[in-house]
C-alpha cells in the first residue's frame, strides 16, 4: 500500500472529538442516561475520550463499556481466517440508555449493522446513537451516523487508516492506496 | 508350445541364462528354444518356477462375500502362485474328506492355480476330538491346521502330531497363547498404550512355541514316524530365537513368514487404520529384523501369505471389532522383490526359495526347478515399476495396506503345468 | 488445526487462544440473550456411538449458544444395532449437510478414521481411553480461572489412571501449558508411563503442595475385573479433608463426573466450597462454545 495523504492531524483530531462530545450532549439535551460503547479495537480510546471531554464541560461521568463485535459478524462462513474473539464488558444496564455506539471509521456498515444486533442481545436501550470520526462514503447497508468528526469522500481502492495514541502511539488519520496487484 | 525367449532364470540355485525356454506337454522342454505357437519376449525378464502359498484364507464355503475359490485362485495366479494351500477355518470348517474332495473338485474345474487343502486338525476346529487324519489325506489334505484358532490344549496337539506323522502330514500351528494375548488388536507395547489400544504381547507367541516346541519333543519321543511341527505366520524375535535353536537341535520344525511382519511394523497402526489389524500383530522394527536374519540363515524356510481377505466394511469398523486380517496373495512377491532384494539386496535366488523349494519342502514335496524335464509351472516376472492398484485385484478384497506403493517384479505369466493362466499383455 | 483428535499438533499459542475466545463465551454465557450469531448456517452433529448425556447436551447447547443448527445421533436407537457402519452413519449425515462432528466411541481412533470419511470437522468428544480434548480444556479453563496461570503450578490426578482418557488428555494439555503434572493411583491401574505427566502409586506424594486435585472416576468394572479392591481403594487414595491438607491452602478439587461419593472424594468434600465440580460443568459449555468457533470459522469450505 501506499501513503497517499494526511486526513486530520491531531490537533484537527481533538476539536472534532470535542465538537462531538457537545453534540452528544445536545441531542441528549444533558447527560441523564447517557452511555458510551467503543467497538474494539479504536472505537474504544475513542469513547473514552468523549466520556473524559463531557465530564469535563459537563462534570458528570458518561460510563463507557466495550464491546467486540466478532461474533456478529456476517462475512464469518466466508473470510479465510479466524479472527480472535475479544471481550465485551458493559459495566452499566442497557435498559432506557442512550447508547452512543463509538467506531473509528463508517465504511459499508456492516460493522455497525453487527454492533447494533449486538447490543439489542445484551439489553434493550431506549435509543442508540452512532458516533465515528471519519464518515468515507460507500455504504452497502441504510446505517447513518448521527455524528460525524469528517467527512471524506474516498475510492474503493483507498484505506482510512486512524491511529490513535493509546494504540499506535500517535493521533493521525491517513488515507493510502492500494497498490495494483 | 510356449517359447519365453531371452529370459533370465532364477530358482533356489541361482540366477543363470539368458534362456529360451521351450514349454509344451506340461514340461519344459528345452532351455534352447526351438517351434512354438505363443512366443513370449522375456528380454530383461526373469522368469522362476511357480510358487506355492502355505497359507490363504480364501473362506469358501460359507463366507463367499469376503472370497471365493475363484476369486482367490484367480488372485493367486496374478501373484504368481501356481499352488496354494487354503486354510479350513470356513463354515462350516473343512473337517471331513468330503469337504476336501469337494474344494479339490471345484478348483479342478476353474483351472487356475492348483489348490492343495489345508483340513481341521479337531472336529469343527474345537480342539477336543482329532480329525480322521488318513482320510483326510486320501482326500487330497496336504497339512492339519486349527489355524483361525489356537491350540489351547497341549494333549490334543500331541495326539494329532503323533496321528500325522506316519502319514506324512505336517501340523500347522497359529503359535498364540490365548490367555496371555487376551484382546489385544495391536502389538503390546509404549505404543499400544499411546494409542489406547489393548496390546497383544510378543511373550504370546514366544510363551506358545516353547510349548509347543516341548509338545513335538513329546511326540517325537513317543512316535516311530516323524512328527512335523510347522510353526505359522512367525512374528517376533524371541519366536525366531526359539525355531533356531530348536532347528540346530534337530527338531522337525518348519517356520514361516508373512509378507507384511517383513514389511510393516506397528507404526502403521498409528493412523487407527484397521486395514493393518492382523493377528499375530505387526510388532516392532527390531522384530522385523529378526525375521530377515531368519529368512537369511535359514532359520525360516517359507513365506506365506496368510492371506485373509475380509469385506471392506468389515475392514472399516472400529479397531476393536473389525477382524483381523491382511491379504496379498496379488502383491507378496513384487512387495518382497522391492522391499527386501532391490532395497536391502537380500540375494534373490534365496528369495525365490522361500517362495518355491521352502514351502514345497513343508509339505514333503521335491523341490522344482528350471530345467529340461521339469514340469512347467512357471511364473515370468516383470523388473518394471507399477503401484499397487487394490481397485483392479481380483482377489473380493479390493484394498490393500500397500495401496499406492510402487513395486518391481510383477508376475506378467503365470503357467500351470504348461498351462496359461495369468498374462499380461 | 483442522480437527480437534487430541493436542497432537496444538501449539501452546493455539491453544491459549481457544482459552481466550473461551472466556468471552463465558461472559455471553452470563448474558440475558445467551446466544450470538457467529455459527448461523453452520450445522453440528453429536454422534455418540457410546451414549452419554452430560457430554452430548454440554455440546448440543454449545453448537445451539453458537445459532448453529443441531442434529444428534445416538447410537442405542439404532441403526447401529442393525449393522450399519461408522462410516455409512457419518456419510448419511454428510449427505444432509452436516459441517462439524462430535464424535464419542468406546473404540480408541474412531474420529481419526472418521476424518477419512467426512469432508467435515471432527471433534473427539471421548475415544475408548485414549483421549477426550473438550475435558481437558474445560478442566484447564476451571484451573485457570481459580489459579490464574497454569505455568509451574503442580496439578495432581488422582485415580484409575490406566484406564482413563480424562487424565490422558488432562496431562497432555497441562503440561503442554507449563503445569507439572502428577497421576497417583493404586498400582494396578496405573499406566507404565504418561506423556506428560509423572507417575506415582503414592497419594501423598502426589498432594505434597499441589496447587489443584482432580479426583478420577473409579469404574465397577475395574472392581469387577478384579484389578482393586474397594476399600483398599478407599483407604489409600480416596481424597479427604486431611490429606488434602497436603496441598496447598485452598487448593481446589475437580472431577470430571458423575462422581461416586464417598468412594474417589469424601462426600463432605464434594460439597465445600473448594469442590470446583460445578464450574466444570458451566465452563463445559463455553469451552465447546470456543472449540466450535475455532474450528469452523476461517476453514476453507
Amino acid at each position: 500500500m501506499r501513503f497517499k495523504a494526511e486526513l486530520m492531524n491531531a490537533e484537527e483530531m481533538r476539536r472534532a472529538l470535542y465538537r462531538i462530545a457537545h453534540e452528544i450532549v445536545e441531542a441528549n439535551k444533558g447527560v441523564e442516561g447517557l452511555a458510551l460503547v467503543g467497538i474494539h479495537t479504536r472505537g474504544i480510546p475513542l469513547a473514552k475520550r468523549l466520556s473524559r471531554f463531557i465530564q469535563e464541560f459537563e462534570g458528570q461521568e458518561v460510563p463507557v463499556g466495550i464491546l467486540d463485535i466478532t461474533l456478529y459478524r456476517d462475512d464469518l462462513s466466508e473470510i479465510g481466517h479466524r479472527p480472535q474473539v475479544r471481550e465485551t464488558r458493559i459495566p452499566f444496564d442497557l435498559t432506557n440508555r442512550a447508547i452512543v455506539l463509538v467506531d473509528d471509521v463508517l465504511y459499508t456498515g456492516r460493522t455497525a449493522r453487527a454492533a447494533l444486533d449486538a447490543l439489542m442481545d445484551l439489553g434493550r436501550p431506549r435509543r442508540i446513537y452512532l458516533a465515528v470520526l471519519v464518515d468515507r462514503g460507500h455504504r452497502e447497508l441504510p446505517i447513518r451516523a448521527d455524528f460525524v468528526g469528517k467527512n471524506v469522500p474516498t475510492a474503493k481502492n483507498e484505506v482510512v487508516k486512524v491511529k490513535v495514541a493509546e494504540v499506535d502511539g500517535e493521533d493521525r488519520v491517513e488515507l493510502w492506496e492500494k497498490e495494483e496487484a | 508350445m510356449i517359447l519365453i525367449k531371452n529370459v533370465n532364470l532364477v530358482d533356489a540355485k541361482g540366477v543363470r541364462g539368458p534362456a529360451d525356454v521351450l514349454v509344451g506337454e506340461g514340461r519344459i522342454l528345452s532351455l534352447e528354444g526351438g517351434e512354438a505357437s505363443l512366443v513370449v519376449d522375456g528380454s530383461g525378464k526373469l522368469l522362476a518356477p511357480g510358487f506355492l502359498d502355505l497359507h490363504a484364507h480364501l473362506r469358501e464355503p460359507g463366507e463367499e462375500v469376503k472370497e471365493d475359490l475363484a476369486s482367490g485362485l484367480l488372485a493367486a495366479v496374478r501373484g504368481g502362485y501356481t499352488d496354494v494351500v487354503s486354510m479350513p477355518n470356513t463354515r462350516p470348517p473343512v473337517d471331513t474328506p468330503e469337504a476336501v474332495r469337494a474344494l479339490k473338485a471345484k478348483a479342478l474345474r476353474l483351472g487356475l492355480a492348483r489348490l492343495h487343502p489345508g483340513a481341521a486338525l479337531t472336529v469343527g476346529q474345537e480342539g477336543e476330538r482329532l480329525t480322521q487324519a488318513g482320510g483326510l489325506k486320501e482326500a487330497g489334505a496336504v497339512l492339519l491346521t486349527d489355524d483361525g484358532r489356537t491350540n489351547e490344549d497341549a494333549f490334543i496337539l500331541a495326539a494329532g502330531l503323533l496321528q500325522a506323522a506316519p502319514l506324512g502330514l505336517p501340523v500347522a500351528v497359529h503359535a498364540e497363547d490365548a490367555s496371555l494375548r487376551r484382546q489385544g488388536v495391536m502389538n503390546d507395547g509404549p505404543l499400544a498404550h499411546r494409542l489406547g489400544l489393548p496390546g497383544n504381547p510378543p511373550e504370546a507367541e514366544a510363551a506358545r512355541i516353547a510349548r509347543d516346541l516341548e509338545v513335538l519333543r513329546y511326540a517325537l519321543r513317543r512316535s516311530k514316524a516323524t512328527p512335523r511341527l510347522h510353526v505359522q505366520h512367525l512374528s517376533t524375535r524371541r519366536g525366531v530365537e526359539l525355531i533356531r535353536e530348536a532347528r540346530r537341535a534337530g527338531l522337525p520344525v518348519t517356520a514361516e513368514a508373512t509378507p507384511h511382519h517383513l514389511t510393516l511394523t506397528e507404526e502403521a497402526l498409528k493412523g487407527f487404520d484397521p486395514i493393518f489389524k492382523v493377528a499375530p500383530p505387526l510388532r516392532a522394527e527390531e522384530d522385523r529384523e529378526a525375521l530377515l536374519e531368519g529368512l537369511l540363515d535359514g532359520t525360516l524356510t517359507a513365506i506365506a501369505t496368510d492371506h485373509a481377505p475380509h469385506t471392506q466394511a468389515e475392514k472399516e469398523r472400529d479397531l476393536l471389532r473389525a477382524p483381523f486380517g491382511i491379504p496379498s496373495l496379488e502383491v507378496a512377491f513384487p512387495l518382497l522383490y522391492t522391499e527386501l532384494h532391490l532395497k536391502r539386496g537380500f540375494p534373490l535366488p534365496r528369495l525365490v526359495a522361500l517362495f518355491t523349494d521352502g514351502p514345497r519342502e513343508v509339505l514333503g514335496l521335491r523341490p522344482l526347478h528350471l530345467e529340461e524335464g521339469a514340469e512347467a509351472s512357471l511364473v515370468l516376472l516383470d523388473p518394471k515399476e507399477a503401484p499397487v492398484e487394490p481397485a483392479r485385484f481380483a482377489s473380493k478384497a479390493r484394498y490393500s495396506p500397500w495401496a499406492g506403493w510402487v513395486l518391481a517384479g510383477w508376475p506378467v505369466l503365470t503357467l500351470v503345468e504348461g498351462r496359461v493362466v495369468h498374462r499380461v499383455e | 488445526m483442522r480437527h480437534l483428535l487430541d493436542f497432537e499438533g496444538w501449539s501452546r499459542a493455539d491453544l491459549e487462544s481457544v482459552l481466550d475466545t473461551a472466556r468471552v463465551m463465558r461472559e455471553v454465557l452470563e448474558r440475558p440473550v445467551k446466544k450470538v450469531p457467529a455459527l448461523q448456517g453452520f450445522t453440528v452433529a453429536t454422534v455418540f456411538f457410546e451414549p452419554s448425556t452430560r457430554t452430548r447436551t454440554s455440546f448440543e447447547l454449545a453448537a445451539r449458544r453458537m445459532s448453529a443448527d443441531v442434529v444428534s445421533f445416538a447410537a442405542q436407537s439404532s441403526s447401529l444395532q442393525k449393522g450399519e457402519s461408522y462410516k455409512d452413519t457419518l456419510l448419511t449425515l454428510e449427505a444432509m449437510g452436516v459441517d462439524a462432528y462430535v464424535i464419542r466411541a468406546d473404540a480408541a481412533g474412531v474420529p481419526h478414521q472418521a476424518t477419512r470419511w467426512v469432508k467435515g470437522v471432527v471433534v473427539n468428544g471421548g475415544d475408548g481411553q485414549r483421549a477426550h480434548p473438550t475435558q481437558a480444556l474445560l478442566d484447564a479453563y476451571t484451573l485457570l480461572e481459580a489459579l490464574g496461570s497454569l505455568e509451574g503450578k503442580k496439578i495432581a490426578i488422582v485415580g484409575d489412571i490406566l484406564h482413563s482418557r480424562v487424565a490422558r488428555s488432562g496431562a497432555e494439555l497441562f503440561s503442554l501449558l507449563g503445569a507439572e503434572v502428577w497421576c497417583a493411583g493404586p498400582p494396578s491401574l496405573l499406566p507404565q508411563s504418561l506423556p506428560g505427566a509423572r507417575l506415582t502409586p503414592s497419594l501423598e506424594e502426589a498432594l505434597e503442595e499441589a496447587d489443584a486435585v482432580m479426583a478420577l472416576r473409579l469404574q465397577k468394572e475395574r472392581m469387577e475385573a478384579g484389578l482393586i479392591n474397594l476399600e483398599d481403594y478407599i483407604a489409600r487414595y480416596q481424597i479427604t479433608e486431611r490429606r488434602l491438607g497436603l496441598a496447598k491452602p485452598q487448593a481446589p478439587l475437580l472431577h470430571p463426573g458423575p462422581m461416586n461419593r464417598d468412594v474417589e472424594l469424601e462426600g463432605t468434600l464434594a460439597d465445600s466450597p473448594r469442590s470446583l465440580v460445578n464450574r466444570q460443568v458451566q465452563n463445559g459449555v463455553a469451552v465447546r462454545m470456543a472449540v466450535l468457533y475455532h474450528l469452523l470459522v476461517g476453514r476453507e469450505r
